[in-house]
């Protein structure tokens, strides 16, 4: 229980992998317009991580290692990752066809979202059994959500806000998550 | 086997490959098959938000064309009738920058206009009937032609098509009942010290 | 004594009631014309039952009500009607409405009036028949046809009667005039109401604790009645509807639905005394008691106002001074209007005309920018969140709006009061709310539309089988025609054919001959027409080229009268 614990305070807060690790940045930036959007985007996101650190760490243990193939760890793992997005894809297009249509581009961009590739790397340089790696996995995808959703609730009050004309837009957007990263930082240390 | 295997690291990196991306290509297949959609609910959405004058302004022969091409891509900012408040309200929903209203299809307008038929010079030569989008004419054949108000949408399709041209396009009175309370003024930030001096600040006059 | 429950926010302003209540409720003499608006109400104007030019006695009534949710309306005073026309009204916009305008004759004659003394043996039916037809509206403000109100209808049986005398704004006055002068009749009008919602288990008067001569008065009279008399800390705005029933009952009624979904029906105390004068006494609502206040008047008292009596009127009598003045407001300070004329007539809701000095009510001062520190979430009474509702208000983001229940806000000013930077909040509510409002019209007649649309395109594309399906038909008939005729297709045989087909169609003799008797009539009577034409014309003297073309006609048409005449003679051997 202690470790759970401990796995899942590391993973969303201490070692946040959006706002310490500064991966995952594109729909951190891209999806955070609105708040509808952006919880879905977050939901997306944790079922990829969740199915992606499974899926890659059972590659990893069944098919890599045995046959000595850890320098192909990249390759498999963005395979393993494109074919979760596209079920991911494929799943939202049937049951939310206006979540499809907002996330847009970013949804197939989640394949190349740094997060997820870092998560399936990190879990696989890591001595860990396949509960460690798939909680490891979750807790990434809970911390993208925690902070995507306070940045889009921020950015929706800042869209209705009264911002001078030279940091209206990306500039302000920019400095929040600035601010939002320096917050997070201070989390070191608490384990 | 393994250890075979394991001597030839090119054949290895070729079946453990190849065996990936054909599990996962069967699991894509499969998805596909599931998870298959016809149609795209988006074009509904986007014409629950059109005006519906039918006027053609736009470019499209009525709204629901207009609202497919938008679903394929098209800029939101063609719509007359519906003004800054349904592009703001398209752009709301596909999450998309709200530009202003495209001049080149027609200038918005806060006065809402219906169709009215001049009796008197009417010859009864259904043109106008036929040009209607929402059949709100009234009339046949050698009959008086005339207009039902609450069923005119303003998209003034019927003006041209009328030989004698006895159709008028009259602003619809507001009345008392559709009175709405104006927006106040936006602050001009003035700050404190503004209001003792008159000269400065022009809101103080006020 | 009764447990009260307190609400959120609220403000407590300056009471400024004592000027106005050192006198008792005076009367004013009867003014030379009265205005008297069809519509006092919420709902549907009422329609005119009268004529330009028709007397009328006090209390007669001159519009009914125009369907359910409307009011009837009486003359205030006997005299001749003298315009059914638009007039200025008391209204934000200034604009104006359709009034009937009523020249007094001095003597304020009354109708016959019939009361029903013995109301506790009535149908509740009756008694709310009795107060449609008397025009009573709710008094406190809102203008409610009360008979609409006391009608539960469908919804569950109500178990508590609020009776609001709270009058919780600054300055007014007028409820608390009526409860110490005629208190009595006040409590049979709650008896008439307790007997039509059929004798609820809790009928409580809410009253708030700034009115202690009230308050004894009220004591004294509601003993041994089953009447509960509450009062509770003075705090504005306490006298709302959805105030007031949390506070005497601490159940919150539901955004959305109104007191009667919960078993309750809360009345002003204005409205209980006109429903006793009307069912007790027959006199229909033809006048109420306004407060006069301010210091721009030299005189601060309650009047016995008629209907329909310009704001002029009262302001004359009481020592106007319009120097002083920096504008008339009709209602109270907090949620009161503007007047842009004093032309303007008194109504069923007029509890207040204010004529501060500059120095009472100042100018409004220009507004500043939000600087966000939240004292209008403290403030307000609904638990909104006034400043996110300004943000999105000035952005024009109505979804957010309606998320932040929009439609919940009372505009009671409790926040624009605590602001420090001066914001006009409600004004900012108000236009969202419009606009919000004529959107959702606008969306109404835009669905309407696109279903026509939808039914043109539908009928246009079946006219479209039609004639496809006609011209398939035809084309096939024509091809079986080639098919059948002999192999021969040459134009002649085709023609040969087709009129063969036509002399078999012409088989029956009866049909024969009417065909060919009409034709004979049709050609006698063109012959007659032609040659009209042409004595017409030589009587004229017309041109030599004109007469001789009639002439040729007249010679044509007799050729063809007398084929026709040999063909029918023909058919007839």
């Amino acid at each position: 229980m202690q470790e759970v614990a401990i796995i899942l305070i590391s993973s969303v807060l201490i070692n946040n992998y959006v706002l310490v690790q500064f991966l995952g940045l594109c729909p951190f930036m891209g999806v955070s317009k609105k708040l509808e959007s952006a919880i879905g985007m977050s939901a997306a996101t944790t079922f990829v991580l969740t199915l992606t650190a499974m899926a890659s760490y059972a590659v990893d243990r069944l098919v890599l290692l045995p046959l000595e193939l850890e320098y192909l760890r990249t390759i498999s793992f963005i395979v393993v990752i494109a074919a979760v997005v596209q079920f991911t894809k494929m799943f939202i297009e049937k049951t939310s066809p206006l979540l499809y249509r907002v996330l847009g581009v970013f949804l197939p961009l989640i394949t190349t979202n740094c997060a997820v590739l870092g998560v399936a790397l990190q879990n696989a340089s890591r001595d860990l059994n396949f509960a460690q790696a798939s909680l490891y996995g979750f807790g990434a995808g809970a911390g993208f959500s925690l902070v995507l959703i306070f940045f889009s609730a921020m950015r929706e009050r800042l869209a209705a806000a009264d911002i001078p004309q030279p940091f209206e837009g990306a500039a302000i957007a920019m400095i929040t998550a600035g601010l939002m990263s320096l917050a997070f930082m201070g989390f070191g240390g608490l384990v | 086997m393994l250890d075979s295997l394991l001597q030839q690291p090119l054949l290895a990196t070729l079946i453990a490959l190849v065996s990936l991306a054909l599990l996962f290509g069967a699991l894509l297949g499969f998805a596909a098959e599931k998870f298959r959609i016809d149609g795209d609910p988006v074009i509904d959405q986007i014409d629950e938000l059109l005006p519906q004058t039918q006027c053609g302004q736009c470019g499209f022969p009525g709204c629901r064309p207009y609202a497919e091409s938008i679903a394929g891509g098209d800029a939101i900012n063609k719509c007359p009738p519906g003004g800054q408040s349904t592009i703001n309200a398209i752009a709301s929903l596909l999450d998309v920058p709200a530009p202003d209203l495209d001049a080149e299809h027609g200038e918005a307008s806060d006065i809402k206009t219906v169709a009215f038929i001049r009796e008197d010079e009417c010859i009864g030569c259904t043109k106008c009937i036929q040009a209607c989008p929402v059949d709100a004419i009234l009339g046949a054949a050698k009959l008086m032609h005339t207009v039902i108000a609450d069923e005119c949408t303003g998209c003034d399709l019927c003006v041209e098509p009328c030989p004698v041209d006895c159709i008028d396009m009259l602003p619809v009175e507001e009345g008392i009942d559709e009175w709405r309370w104006p927006a106040p003024a936006i602050p001009s930030g003035i700050i404190a010290t503004d209001k003792t001096n008159p000269a400065t600040s022009e809101d103080v006059a006020a | 004594m009764n447990k009260t429950w307190v609400t959120p926010g609220g403000i407590h302003p300056p009471e400024n009631k004592q000027q106005s209540l050192t006198l008792p409720i005076g009367e004013l003499p009867v003014p030379e014309k009265l205005v008297v608006p069809l519509s006092q109400h919420i709902g549907v104007p009422a329609t005119p039952c009268v004529a330009v030019g028709e007397q009328v006695l006090k209390g007669q009534k001159i519009a009914v009500p125009s369907g359910p949710l409307s009011a009837a309306v009486h003359a205030p005073t006997s005299g001749a009607v003298w315009a059914i026309e638009e007039r200025p009204i008391a209204h934000s916009s200034g604009m104006s409405a359709p009034c009937i305008e009523i020249v007094s004759d001095g003597r304020d004659q009354w109708i016959d009036r019939q009361g029903i003394a013995d109301f506790q043996h009535t149908s509740p039916t009756a008694l709310l028949d009795m107060i449609a037809q008397s025009g009573i509206a709710g008094m406190g403000g809102a203008g409610f046809p009360t008979a609409v109100k006391l009608d539960p209808g469908f919804r569950r049986p109500v178990d508590t009667l609020i009776v609001n005398a709270t009058e919780c704004e600054p300055y007014i006055t007028a409820d608390d005039a009526i409860i110490r002068e005629r208190t009595e009749e006040i409590i049979q009008g709650i008896h008439i109401l307790s007997h039509i919602l059929g004798n609820p288990d809790n009928i409580i008067i809410g009253i708030e604790d700034n009115k202690p001569e009230s308050i004894a008065e009220l004591e004294q009279q509601t003993e041994d009645t089953g009447i509960n008399l509450v009062s509770f800390p003075t705090k504005y705005p306490s006298g709302g509807e959805k105030q007031l029933i949390y506070i005497l009952t601490g159940k919150e009624l539901p955004s959305g639905q109104i007191p009667a979904d919960i078993g309750m029906v809360c009345v002003n105390i204005g409205t209980a005394y006109a429903i006793k004068r009307a069912v007790i006494d027959g006199e229909p609502l033809i006048s109420r008691v306004t407060t006069v206040t301010g210091e721009a008047c030299g005189i601060n008292r309650n009047y016995q106002v008629l209907i329909g009596t310009p704001v002029s009127h009262l302001l004359q009598h009481n020592q106007f001074d319009q120097q002083r003045s920096s504008r008339v407001i009709m209602g109270g300070p907090m949620m009161g209007f503007s007047l842009t004329s004093d032309q303007v007539p008194i109504v069923k809701t007029t509890n207040c005309i204010l004529a501060p000095s500059h120095s009472e009510i100042p100018a409004e001062q220009p507004a500043q920018p939000c600087i966000r520190c939240g004292m209008c979430a403290e403030a307000c009474p609904a638990s909104l969140l006034p400043q996110q509702l300004l943000w999105y208000s000035q952005a024009k983001d109505y979804e957010r709006l309606e998320a932040h229940n929009l439609f919940d806000c009372i505009e009671c000013g409790a926040c624009s009061y605590v602001c420090p930077s001066n914001i006009p909040l409600v004004q900012y509510y108000r236009n969202s709310k419009g606009e919000i409002t004529k959107a959702k019209r606008e969306k109404v007649k835009s669905d309407q539309a696109r279903e026509r649309f939808e039914f043109h395109k539908q009928r246009i594309e079946l006219a479209e089988q039609e004639k496809e399906a006609k011209r398939a038909a035809r084309r096939q008939a024509a091809q079986q025609a080639k098919a059948s005729s002999a192999g021969s297709g040459s134009a002649v045989d085709i023609i040969a054919a087709a009129k063969a087909r036509a002399s078999e169609k012409k088989a029956d003799p009866q049909q024969q001959r009417a065909k060919l008797e009409r034709s004979v009539a049709s050609a006698e009577m063109r012959l007659q027409v032609a040659q009209e034409k042409l004595d017409s014309a030589v009587a004229n003297s017309e041109s030599e080229e004109k007469i001789n073309a009639l002439k040729a006609a007249v010679t044509a048409t007799q050729q063809k009268f007398e084929q026709a005449q040999a063909r029918l003679a023909e058919q007839l051997q």
